[in-house]
């Protein structure tokens, strides 16, 4: 296996922001579902396949998904956070699928925000 | 972690951590020989050699050090408790290879669980990264290799929801075709050599 050099990072780096300003092209808003160990082991894997099936749904070009690590908070596991270009960052918390169904079709759609699932604003 | 579908997505997100562009991930059962393999090979920039024999203690692990954390301590965990056990292998050129063993017919192994929504999660959160997903049950294979796929494709279909969708419920009906193809030859038997078709 090749080891990575700094030209290959920074090769994958420029071409990692290249695909995502080809998607960023009209990115309103960005999902992030939290996949540390901590999130895994709470039912994390569940609400992204959840998160999945709304967007095959809704097929909507301008809403992205990502995945991150812990953000420190493993007790509120599993975390989404809901970052849209008008509001602040909403991070929800304890999410199952239905939840996730939820702030989906309520927050990332019709721009309603969630607040009693609510852990922050960032 | 329930299963171990579950172990799997959590180590090869810590490949995706330290940088990997193409993760290999096999697994490996032979009821004749009565063992499960799972083997997670990444290219990323690999483990610092005074941490490898720390790994599997989650105490030692610092916040820097967390994507070896307590990861790998709760696989081993998992391997140890079935008579299996877990290596850690760091190529002199980068790349970290985890194997975890266990015995397959052992009372407190996990089930593998749901292989396709780990590989779902893992396409949809992870565009840039490539995935080899090799999944043997006795000699019967099932291959998924994005970058086949991405080179089929074309470059950015398969960062689309829908297709990743799709591509998971794919991969649920091979994966329980391989299982019913290897798992019940009994079945087999009684149907005169033909195959479930559920």
């Amino acid at each position: 296996m090749a080891k990575l050099t700094i030209d290959d990072l920074k090769k994958i780096k420029e071409e990692t922001t290249k695909s995502t300003s080809i998607r960023d092209g009209e990115a309103n808003i960005k999902i992030t579902v939290h996949m540390g160990t901590c999130g895994i082991a709470a039912g994390a894997r569940a609400v992204m396949n959840a998160l999945m099936e709304e967007m095959a749904e809704a097929d909507r070009q301008d809403i992205r998904i990502v995945t991150s690590g812990c953000m420190g908070m493993c007790s509120s596991e599993p975390n989404v956070t809901v970052e849209s270009k008008e509001a602040e960052p909403i991070v929800y918390q304890k999410m199952d699928s239905n939840r996730m169904r939820q702030v989906f079709k309520r927050h990332v759609l019709l721009g309603e925000i969630q607040s009693d699932f609510a852990l922050a604003k960032m | 972690m329930r299963e171990l579908s579950l172990h799997i997505l959590d180590i090869v997100e810590n490949g995706i951590t330290a940088g990997a562009d193409c993760i290999h991930i096999d697994v490996i059962v032979s009821r004749a020989k009565d063992f499960l393999t799972i083997i997670i090979r990444d290219n990323g920039r690999g483990i610092p050699a005074e941490k490898l024999n720390k790994l599997t203690d989650p105490f030692v692990t610092t916040r820097t050090t967390r994507r070896v954390g307590l990861g790998l301590s709760l696989l081993a965990a998992a391997a140890e408790r079935c008579d299996g056990k877990l290596a850690v292998a760091v190529g002199t050129a980068g790349g970290t290879k985890v194997t975890a063993t266990f015995q397959y017919s052992h009372i407190d192994r996990a089930p593998i669980g749901d292989m396709a929504a780990t590989m779902a999660t893992l396409l949809m959160g992870n565009p840039q990264i490539d995935f080899v997903y090799t999944h043997a049950i006795d000699g019967e294979e099932f291959i998924l290799d994005t970058r086949e796929l991405k080179k089929e494709l074309g470059d950015h279909s398969l960062e689309d929801p829908m297709v990743i969708h799709r591509l998971g419920k794919r991969i649920r009906t091979s994966l329980n075709q391989l299982r019913s193809n290897a798992d019940k030859p009994e079945a087999r038997e009684k149907n005169h050599g033909k195959t479930n078709d559920r």
